[in-house]
């Protein structure tokens, strides 16, 4: 893929793109739809575009597997430690209603935290399973 | 190729219905990821099946045991979009009346998933991180190199 100019510009100019609407569903999936499932999967099709145009070596020096290692953990973590936060400020497992001042503002807290912890779990998750994919050789 | 042809005609199908963050997710899932993943399968192992030596009969029998067991589980259910089945008598109209009070969301989709359905988005993440896991432990995760390594350039790096 080296001497694919057109590739590499077209792939360059997409990708903001692709991640910035990544993070749009992300964020926005308590009014529009999307969430943290479709957010962290469109992540990392932006990674997937970038590893075939750009080849696997330079893709694994932006997303290198120690740290897409410990973000597949991390995510699962948040959405746990969320539940955990609850119990501790005196509610239910995963109750979101006392996280902040009135039960309303809590649950729009605790989703939008979950929803980040799922999205990156998921994008970490397919990024290494892409990658463990394409680094195989025959 | 066909699966994710299929998987966008489903997705199709799910904005047609109005569930518009099931078309998302089959969209972007179904037909982007899977398909991504089942042609990387396929690059890694070879495209023609292996001849069995044996008749699978038991692994026959199970599944068509499990299938008769799942077919007979849906026989009294109640019919699709029956107004009167339980779901609709019960929890549809408590989330849909009381939701804009109790969580404020304009998205009773993410509502129901994330806060009424909590624990079930957690074993569904739980889910994915198992198989991420699992795909880690199987083909390596190219953490350690393989020893004796068939090429030096391959893949260096800290990875």
């Amino acid at each position: 893929m080296r001497h694919h100019h057109v590739l590499h510009v077209i792939a360059k100019l997409l990708l903001p793109f692709v991640l910035l609407f990544a993070l749009y569903v992300q964020f926005h999936g308590d009014f529009g739809p999307g969430g943290g499932f479709q957010a962290g999967v469109i992540f990392a099709a932006g990674f997937i575009l970038y590893t075939i145009v750009f080849g696997l070596e330079n893709a694994r020096k932006v997303a290198p597997m120690p740290a897409v290692r410990v973000l597949v953990a991390a995510g699962l973590l948040l959405y746990a430690g969320t539940g955990v936060a609850g119990v501790l400020l005196g509610g239910h497992y995963l109750n979101y209603s006392v996280l902040a001042g009135t039960p309303v503002a809590g649950q729009h807290l605790g989703i939008m935290v979950i929803e980040f912890g799922v999205g990156v779990t998921v994008a970490a998750v397919m990024i290494t399973i892409f990658f463990c994919f394409a680094g195989r050789e025959k | 190729m066909l699966s994710g042809i299929y998987s966008l005609f489903a997705a199709a199908i799910f904005v047609e219905l109005d569930a518009v963050d099931v078309a998302f997710t089959e969209a972007s899932v179904g037909a982007g990821i899977s398909t991504m993943l089942m042609l990387g399968t396929l690059a890694l192992t070879t495209r023609l099946e292996k001849i069995p030596t044996y008749m699978p009969i038991l692994p026959l029998l199970v599944v068509v045991a499990t299938g008769a067991a799942l077919i007979y589980g849906t026989l009294d259910m109640p019919r699709f979009g029956d107004p009167n089945a339980p779901i609709h008598q019960h929890v549809v109209p408590r989330y849909i009346e009381d939701m804009p009070k109790e969580i404020g969301v304009p998205n009773v989709v993410t509502a129901v998933l994330a806060s009424y359905r909590g624990y079930d988005t957690l074993g569904e993440v739980t889910v994915i991180f198992t198989a991420g896991i699992g795909v880690l432990v199987l083909l390596g995760g190219g953490r350690r190199e393989r020893p004796g390594g068939r090429r030096a350039g391959g893949r260096g790096g800290p990875s």
